[in-house]
């Protein structure tokens, strides 16, 4: 194999540089010769080389179902990529609790939501319930922490009245549902909400779903995003690190 | 084992379950307690009726239509009343009394009272129902049961004519949030093989206290159940069936805090199945465990009316629990569900009983525990259309690693001989299904269920071995949590959490406002309607007969 040049890194199939690439959709044209011209013509304009249709499939109301592998001639430089990544180190539970023994003179608060029309609690009870997710136990087993779960379809405004009353050290939002963008626009609004309330600049405010990432969350005017299979140490972890001594 | 199998739908040659053999007093035990257990609350509640009770009986009555700003009339109705204090009596009397005086039908009365022509409350102060009131109720409540029923007999006289898939149906969601869109999606899906077509809610929907009125185009995670989007997905499947020449299922949810008002509406549209869980609402949603076992109550007199089939939600149990650890509380639910559902007067044909395929995939065995856990509950409900629902909590953004864990739960399902297979899609842990994820879980499910049709019939479970303990440990687990919540009673059960690790009070929960303590005048002619009904149908039995 010759070397990689990592300023030219093309996709790989079997053979460096060989660009290949597949994908799969579908298009509402009917069935036959023209739909899978339709789709080569597709990826063409989508900078691809020499497609080859390998399967076609009649979806029948005149959309077709299409596998397509093709050619990419195109390059990225990977020594210039530059990413939003969370600063904070990955600790275990112990490692967490000692460090919160050290810096915190009291056990944080944690104030956990899954907002707006959100019914899928399955996010933030992985993070918060004791159970946890995969074997890494949830924030309520840590000692350093004291939790507290509002469930499911909490509005914005809800959520920041129990923040008066909890006084959190943290808000962890959970949003799965993600039509037409609707966690974008709810997310957005709790924290203009948060800061028209004056609260944003003394809690940390993160937000956890499928479809976030940190950078989204940062964009958002969120302190942390956390994405799908997150575990609740690596919340645990980034909390710990980031607030300040209290 | 094909006698354990339902006939709701043909049987391919061979399909069934391997026999399992299990300790019969267990299994007697656990069924007299559930029914213990769904006596003791029913009886509890007996006095009680709702909100959405009430709108339901003005359904029945013909009171469709909202006001301009949306606002429904059987909601303007009724709170009219309930605002007053008037409504312990029952919609009914006052609404019918109104009717005799002003001569008004059913919606025109409606529409006056939305429209401040009419005050129902100088009606409701009367508390004999005279005999022309009496007479102008039970005409109405009548019309409302023969409405269901020509549509039950319609979807009868449908499936004798165009026939229908076989067992296990393959059931998919359509989601889309546009019920346009979704008209599209479900007649391509039905076009690829599904049987059954399920029209997700929008995500907030369980908790409005109305049902949105009109076809709707807006949705999150799904699309608003309202009578208009039902008709116009009934008469799209009715007319891509006809074609195809097999008669394709619709399914919506009665649950939320219009479980019994949704019920109606289905009734009235002919739809096929209906998610309809007594505890789902209180667990997962929060919802008044008052409310919601009033109304479950008469929804599913209303789905028993409409000879349709109720799909139970104990596959969510596993979404929060761990489904090894807890799969004895899917058995104890099942068990509690069943029992309310037959006091309703749902034959055994129409339990859709749901329970899941949850365990971490990677686990040792895994198959095996899964394989355990559907054979014994397909051996605990013989006759019973089971619901069986794909694996969620462990799908992941790979697809084709979900398309295999799906294509094993496809084959679990045939092998033990389930009725209705929620079909998985590999794009579950992503968004909504696209049109083409559905082809794929039909594909997949169609080359499995062929493959290994009479597997079930054929295979033998090794006595003695790690399945058959596994089943039989599953059971007497369940047995224990059935005495401690026959003692306790269903709601202290619940307020303990022995469900899904959620615990929920008596008093908590969204729709208590909502409940109300019926006086001794109460009088709601539907009600007597819809039970004469299901006298004459056999489904309840005649007066002075016991419960069976």
């Amino acid at each position: 194999m010759s070397a990689i040049d990592p300023k030219h890194v093309r996709a790989y199939g079997d053979t460096l540089n060989d660009g290949q690439m597949m994908l799969s959709f579908s298009l509402p044209v009917p069935f036959g010769e023209e739909a899978k011209e339709a789709a080569r013509q597709l990826c063409r304009q989508m900078g691809l080389e020499a497609p080859q249709v390998y399967h076609a499939h009649d979806l029948g109301e005149g959309f077709t179902y299409l596998v397509v592998y093709a050619r990419s001639p195109h390059t990225v430089d990977t020594t210039q990529l530059r990413v939003t990544k969370m600063a904070t180190a990955q600790l275990g539970k112990d490692a967490i609790e000692a460090l919160a023994a050290q810096k915190f003179t009291r056990r944080l608060r944690v104030l956990g939501a899954c907002t707006g029309d959100d019914a899928h609690t399955v996010g933030i009870d992985a993070i918060l319930n004791v159970k946890g997710y995969n074997g890494d136990k949830g924030l309520e087993a840590y000692h350093c922490l004291s939790v507290k779960n509002l469930g499911a379809q909490v509005t914005n405004e809800r959520l920041l009245e129990e923040a008066r009353a909890f006084q959190p050290d943290v808000i962890l939002v959970s949003q799965i549902v993600t039509q037409k963008d609707c966690h974008r626009s709810n997310l957005a609004a709790l924290i203009d909400l948060a800061e028209a309330d004056g609260v944003r600049q003394d809690v940390l405010f993160i937000c956890g779903g499928p479809r976030l990432s940190h950078q989204v969350a940062l964009e958002l005017g969120f302190d942390a995003g956390f994405g799908a299979g997150t575990l609740p140490s690596q919340v645990a972890s980034f909390l710990v690190q980031q607030l300040p001594p209290r | 084992m094909s006698e354990l199998v339902a006939t709701f739908a043909p049987i391919p040659p061979g399909f069934g379950c391997p026999p399992l053999d299990l300790d019969s007093a267990s299994v007697a035990r656990a069924r007299s307690l559930a029914q213990q257990i769904a006596v003791e609350v029913q009886e509890r509640l007996a006095g009680q009726s709702t909100l959405a009770i009430e709108r339901t009986v003005l359904r029945l009555f013909g009171v469709t239509g909202a006001t301009a700003d949306g606002e429904p009339l059987a909601n303007r109705v009724v709170m009219a009343l309930h605002t007053a204090g008037l409504l312990t009596g029952g919609v009914a009397r006052p609404f019918c009394r109104a009717m005799a005086l002003t001569g008004l039908d059913a919606q025109a009365l409606a529409e006056a009272v939305a429209a401040d022509r009419v005050d129902l409350r100088a009606h409701a102060d009367c508390l004999d129902v005279v005999p022309e009131v009496r007479a102008i109720g039970e005409t109405l409540a009548q019309a409302g049961v023969a409405r269901i029923l020509a549509r039950r007999h319609e979807r009868e006289a449908l499936i004798g004519k165009l026939g229908q898939g076989v067992q296990p149906l393959k059931y998919v969601i359509v989601a889309s949030g546009n019920i346009h869109e979704d008209v599209i999606q479900a007649r391509v899906a039905a076009r690829q093989g599904a049987d059954v077509i399920a029209v997700i809610r929008s995500t907030g929907q369980s908790l409005l206290d109305y049902v949105p009125e009109g076809v709707t185009t807006e949705g999150f995670g799904g699309t608003f159940a309202t009578q208009a989007n039902f008709a116009l997905m009934r008469a799209a499947l009715d007319e891509v069936g006809a074609e195809l020449g097999r008669y394709i299922r619709l399914c919506n949810y009665a649950s939320g805090l219009c479980m019994p008002e949704i019920a109606a509406m289905g009734a009235l549209e002919r739809l096929d199945m209906m998610l309809n869980d007594a505890l789902y609402g209180i667990l997962f949603r929060d919802i008044n465990m008052q409310r919601t076992l009033c109304d479950q109550r008469v929804s599913r007199r209303i789905s028993a009316l409409a000879g349709l089939i109720i799909n139970t939600g104990e596959d969510n149990y596993l979404t929060t629990a761990d489904a090894v650890d807890a799969a004895h509380t899917v058995v104890a639910s099942t068990l509690i569900n069943e029992a309310l559902a037959r006091q309703a007067g749902l034959r055994t044909d129409q339990l859709g009983l749901g329970h899941a395929m949850e365990i971490d995939p990677m686990r040792p065995d895994a198959l095996l525990l899964e394989i355990a856990h559907a054979a014994l509950i397909r051996h605990l409900f013989p006759g019973a259309p089971l619901k069986y629902m794909p694996p969620t909590k462990h799908m992941t953004g790979n697809i084709w690693r979900g398309h295999v864990q799906d294509a094993l739960f496809n084959f679990v399902g045939v092998l033990t001989g389930q009725g209705i297979q929620l079909l998985g899609m590999m794009t579950e842990a992503m968004h909504t299904p696209h049109i083409h994820d559905r082809y794929l879980a039909l594909e997949s499910a169609q080359l499995v269920f062929g493959g290994a049709m009479s597997l079930g019939t054929e295979l033998r479970v090794e006595p003695g071995g790690k399945l058959e303990a596994r089943a039989r440990h599953v059971l007497a687990e369940a047995v224990v949590l059935l005495e401690e919540m026959a003692r306790e009673g269903l709601m202290a059960g619940l307020a303990r959490g022995h469900f899904a690790e959620i615990a929920r009070s008596p008093t908590g929960g969204r729709g208590l406002d909502g409940v109300f303590v019926k006086d001794a005048n109460y009088w709601d002619p539907t009600a007597d309607a819809i039970t004469a009904a299901l006298q004459a149908l056999g489904q309840l039995p005649a007066r002075g007969e016991a419960q069976p």
